[in-house]
């Protein structure tokens, strides 16, 4: 599969008040074509700067940056204005045009383009269409809801047919219903326009939703990089434990027990499934941490429990959390 | 008050809004690139020029610094250079412009800078270059703000037109410096003082009106 974006050796630096900043740390890792990306970290860990040296918005101060194997890091501005064309961006806070309304804006890249006026407009509204917001078109952003205009941000970022898709934070703005929508929109995109995308968030929740491989910042440095399910499975780096487990979970009761980490993801909150474990199977676990939290009448978090020694009983409880729609993962190293 | 008078005043009148109305375009023609200008070469910014964004900025600043009356007084020679003449209505309109100049190129520097550094950041990622990015991204987000700037610039303007009755323009305030003042008729002065301060409140009100239906 071909490589959208690979970066070599990338550090950059900033200089604030006289002292030096190193924002990232000799970063190396390549983005597959066709693929979800993820860039997870803690805020002020660097990934904004990171996904900003994809297209530029950032210059580095070592290494090399390459897009399709063309190196961005040093052609000439306007070289570098022709390929962010075809990457596109989503923001956190939207960043769209207040006075401007929706098709207004959806037409702005295919301007930028230089796309004749007439099919501007028919190629904004089919992209308005996939968002599915065509009958908002002479609407302005100010009417709108969070998540609409996220949905017209993105009808925007994908005008002008670009072969990859940033994302900053742009769901973090947006309740936990219509982050789902979002995503999915965004899954959706990916699956029917074979679209690249990545995606700099700090949630493990949308990685977990939507990314096949990501990549975890820890003050700059490149933690672990690798499958969603793997790294969920097994987080090698403490970077990566800290974003998986909860904090301060409580021990096993024996070093060799099997652990499972169960995910709720929008399901409703208020199902006790430890509860029904117990009087449908009569099965017991041990719950070692549980981080679960109900937004607006969802729930969400997650559970690490530790199963009985019998591997019937834990074949029948994983049976159990995955038939009521849970996911569940098994758990190695965790401390 | 005779029917001389009356006249008079209505001529005041009209030469007042004149005066407004062409030094206010003239000012925005060459203020508002300035202010443009300014806002594109700080720091930080698309254009980001130190030295340009130092000099511009001092001279509007030295500019502004002045007071309008001594403005007037300067000017005279180039006002006589450029309209042949330093006294009336027509020649009013060359210091009243260069008086609104740095006053205008300040509100639109201010204007622009309230657009989120958002939209710029997300013209950059789309592929704008600067010039495109001010035209289709600043500009059309700042326009309620210039607007609101603009009614404040205008009446700013009105107001220095009547100083202009001190070196021989014309206007309301000639009538009220004439009239009113070195020939003691209180009338004429509180009426001329009246209008004044009308069209000062319908040109503020109008300015926000407007800006308020452009803001969406």
């Amino acid at each position: 599969m071909a490589e959208v974006f690979k970066l070599e050796n990338v550090s950059k630096k900033y200089i604030n008040d006289g002292n030096e900043i190193t924002a990232l740390k000799d970063i190396n890792l390549s983005v597959k074509e066709g693929e979800i990306f993820g860039i997870i970290g803690m805020s002020g860990a660097g990934k904004s700067t990171l996904v900003r040296t994809l297209n530029r918005l950032e210059d580095i101060s070592e290494g090399k940056v390459s897009f399709y194997g063309q190196d961005i890091s040093k052609i000439k501005v306007g070289e570098m204005r022709k390929v962010r064309r075809q990457i596109a961006m989503i923001f956190q806070n939207f960043n769209l045009l207040q006075q401007r309304n929706v098709l207004s804006n959806v037409m702005q890249p295919l301007r930028i383009a230089r796309v004749p006026k007439h099919e501007r407009k028919e190629k904004a509204l089919e992209m308005l269409r996939i968002v599915g917001l065509e009958e908002k078109q002479n609407e302005y952003p100010s009417r709108l809801s969070g998540g609409q205009r996220q949905r017209v941000a993105i009808a925007r970022a994908l005008a002008a047919n670009p072969k990859v898709l940033l994302c900053d934070e742009a769901t973090s703005a947006l309740d936990p219903k219509t982050t789902g929508e979002v995503l999915e929109l965004l899954k959706e995109i990916n699956r029917t326009q074979k679209l690249t995308i990545v995606i700099i968030t700090h949630e493990m929740s949308v990685v977990e939703r939507i990314c096949d491989r990501v990549a975890i910042i820890d003050e700059g440095n490149l933690a672990e990089i690798g499958e969603v399910d793997e790294i969920f499975r097994n987080p090698k780096s403490e970077a990566a434990r800290k974003l998986v487990f909860p904090s301060n979970p409580f021990d096993p009761s024996s070093k060799k027990s099997k652990l499972i980490r169960v995910a709720f993801d929008g399901l409703a909150a208020s199902r006790p499934f430890i509860a029904e474990l117990a009087k449908e199977t009569g099965k017991v676990v041990n719950i070692l941490s549980a981080n679960t939290k109900s937004v607006g009448g969802i729930g969400y978090g997650q559970m690490v429990l530790e199963l009985p020694d019998d591997t019937d009983d834990q074949q029948t409880i994983v049976k159990f959390f995955k038939d009521n729609g849970l996911s569940v993962q098994e758990v190695h190293g965790y401390e | 008050m005779s029917d001389y008078i009356i006249q008079t005043i209505q001529k005041g009148i009209i030469e007042t809004l004149e005066m407004t109305f062409f030094s206010s375009v003239f000012a925005y023609l060459i203020g508002l690139p300035i202010g443009i200008l300014l806002y594109a070469t700080a720091k930080g910014r698309i254009l980001e020029n130190r030295p340009v964004n130092f000099v511009v900025g001092l001279i509007v600043n030295i500019c502004r610094s002045l007071p309008f009356l001594i403005l007037l007084v300067l000017l005279i020679p180039f006002t006589r250079f450029v309209t042949g003449s330093s006294i009336g209505t027509v020649a009013s309109i060359v210091p009243l412009t260069v008086g609104a100049i740095p006053i205008v190129a300040r509100m639109v520097e201010a204007s622009l800078s309230e657009v989120s550094p958002g939209i710029v950041e997300a013209a950059t990622a789309m592929g704008a270059s600067p010039i495109y990015t001010i035209i289709h991204f600043i500009l059309p987000e700042a326009t309620p703000a210039l607007l609101l700037g603009a009614a404040i610039n205008i009446a700013t303007v009105l107001g220095y037109s009547a100083m202009a009755g001190v070196i021989g323009g014309g206007g309301l305030g000639a009538i009220a410096l004439q009239y009113g003042y070195y020939r003691y008729q209180k009338d004429v002065l509180w009426t001329t003082v009246t209008i004044l301060v009308i069209m000062v409140m319908l040109l503020q009100e109008s300015g926000n009106l407007i800006a308020k239906k452009v803001r969406k």
